[in-house]
């Protein structure tokens, strides 16, 4: 008796945070919360009544918390994996898609690095752990030190597929908790090298360099921005998606066609990435 | 008296919910590493790469992660045992009140430093001066996370050390300068080993605190899952894997439950050494009365 009676006042107290007011929430890619932030700030300025939460956490989060049924909107920097929209159906959820977005991934070294430029192979072979030193490279007789993001990162699985070629990454690639950590790393060390979306490069000024790719052996190097981004002609691009649980409706579905409305886009090239129309 | 039995009821309530919030904790941990185990069976831990996310073949081998740990852990101790133990003697027996009083407060900053900023400290400033020190090619390495671990347990080192110190009777060192030994010989001869278990208390303590703490050694240790006993190799950790990757997984996918076997393999140790360290505080509770 006197048990359940303490049971019941402690669960009564445990879930009272559950009781309080719903907002629209939208999870997921680091890559993308700049970008996701400045639109919620816009778009909750021109509709004062609908309240939208933004968190970063990874692609992968966001895509977990769609499955999971804790969020609305899901941001991710990756399309979905079949084994996670497989997953997502046995729970009942039919993910939709939207590509609002693209965004090019540079890769940065340090600004004394000698290196002028890397083959997209090359990337590949640094980060499965086949070239170790920058010696193969055209650079001083030292080891690289490859940073990556965390796996919960859509960076860091976009990369795999398309870079490693779906291989895995060698062991001794340091894995770091978020994009700035890379910079700092990269910033601090003549022989790292690192990944990072477009929009992070205008920010770190002239304490790293972005190195131009070759999409192939036989083709010009071409450096990472806006416009070879556009064209298509910078082998490491992509795009960045919303996902929501069914076609959107309602709310969600105000927000998400303001994304894709000219002043959405406009955000979309002010906050460094390129505009997905 | 209806009055007092609603009072006790709050109290009791207040008091109960952290039973229940550690047995729910056990019963979650104990439940889903249960229903991995039931689906996998535990050989797939047993293997020595960590490679959780891999197009065609992911792998949850735990040993790197153990090791990341244990590496970490040790480098840790090796740094912040000795330099708490001193640090106590010098607080107990040597220092006179005015040191004392600049002393332990500014230790007791130290303890309630966030291990975040601790962890951005550590990037910034330490790593790159480790790189420098040791002519390395990154900074990121398990020493640089032991470094700063060693900084986070040597405020709880001292302090429950210098406590068991003073315990000691007076009486001890007394009869030890009378018998004309030095002031340096009665403290090591004499008062250390006297307060001996109070000591290892406290250093079990400190070393658990070293290997539950999360957000420091995420920022500094780079990460890198490979197998290695190597201070100046990048090292990962339990408890900076299951952070960084736990946000990510499906619920029920099997990524998920081997995040969970890392978190009661940690929940294990931890509980290890906590036990210990209340047994020997046990001990030494009995000697002081």
């Amino acid at each position: 008796m006197k048990l359940s009676r303490t049971l019941g006042l402690s669960a009564l107290l445990l879930f009272s945070p559950l009781l309080a007011g719903k907002s629209i929430t939208i999870k997921g890619s680091d890559t993308m919360v700049h970008l996701v932030s400045t639109w919620a700030e816009e778009f909750m300025k021109a509709h004062p009544q609908i309240d939208l939460s933004v968190t970063g956490g990874g692609s992968g989060t966001g895509i977990a918390a769609i499955i999971n049924k804790t969020t609305d909107i899901c941001a991710s920097s990756r399309d979905i994996k079949p084994k996670e929209k497989e997953l997502a159906k046995k729970k009942g959820i039919i993910v939709h898609e939207i590509p609002v977005a693209q965004d090019a991934l540079a890769l940065i070294v340090h600004p004394k690095n000698p290196v002028k430029a890397l083959t997209l192979s090359q990337v590949g072979k640094i980060y499965r752990g086949e070239i170790t030193n920058w010696k193969a490279l055209g650079g001083a007789d030292k080891a690289i030190t490859a940073l990556s993001r965390e796996s919960s990162s859509g960076t860091y699985i976009y990369f795999q597929e398309h870079v490693l070629e779906k291989q895995d990454y060698s062991p001794k690639v340091r894995l770091m908790p978020a994009t700035s950590s890379i910079v700092q790393g990269v910033q601090d060390n003549q022989y790292a090298i690192g990944y990072v979306g477009l929009g992070y490069l205008e920010g770190a000024g002239s304490k790293i360099k972005a190195l131009p790719i070759k999409p192939s052996e036989t083709k010009p190097a071409v450096m990472p921005s806006v416009a070879t981004a556009l064209n298509k002609s910078y082998p490491i691009s992509r795009f960045l998606y919303l996902y929501t649980n069914g076609a959107p409706q309602g709310q969600v579905k105000t927000f998400i066609d303001f994304t894709l409305s000219l002043a959405g886009q406009k955000i979309v090239v002010e906050t460094g990435y390129v505009k997905v129309k | 008296m209806l009055k007092d039995k609603i009072i006790r009821y709050i109290l009791a309530s207040a008091a109960s919910i952290s039973v229940l919030v550690v047995l729910l904790v056990f019963y979650f941990l104990f439940k889903e590493s249960f229903l991995f185990a039931q689906a996998n069976g535990i050989k797939i831990l047993l293997g020595t790469q960590w490679k959780p996310v891999s197009f065609f073949d992911p792998s949850f081998g735990v040993l790197p992660l153990i090791t990341g740990s244990f590496l970490v852990t040790c480098i840790a101790g090796l740094i912040a045992i000795p330099l708490g133990i001193v640090i106590a003697v010098y607080l107990a027996e040597i220092a006179g009140e005015k040191e004392k009083e600049i002393l332990k407060p500014l230790i007791e900053i130290l303890a309630s430093l966030p291990s975040v900023v601790l962890g951005f400290f550590g990037l910034v400033v330490l790593a790159p001066l480790i790189q420098k020190i040791f002519n390395l090619n990154s900074g990121l390495t398990a020493l640089t996370g032991a470094v700063l671990l060693a900084v986070m347990a040597i405020p709880t080192i001292t302090s429950v050390s210098e406590d068991a110190l003073r315990a000691v009777p007076a009486l001890y060192k007394q009869a030890s300068l009378a018998l004309g030994a030095s002031r340096l010989q009665t403290i090591w001869r004499v008062t250390v080993p006297a307060g001996l278990s109070g000591i290892v208390a406290a250093v079990m303590l400190g070393m658990g605190r070293v290997i539950g703490e999360t957000m420091a050694v995420l920022m500094v240790t780079g990460n890198a899952p490979a197998l290695t006993f190597s201070p100046t190799e990048s090292a990962r950790t339990m408890t900076a894997t299951i952070a960084s990757e736990m946000g990510e997984v499906a619920q029920g996918s099997e990524h998920y439950g081997a995040l969970f076997w890392v978190g009661l393999i940690l929940l294990f140790i931890t509980f290890l050494l906590v036990a210990f360290s209340q047994r020997i505080l046990k001990k030494y509770q009995n000697f002081k009365t």
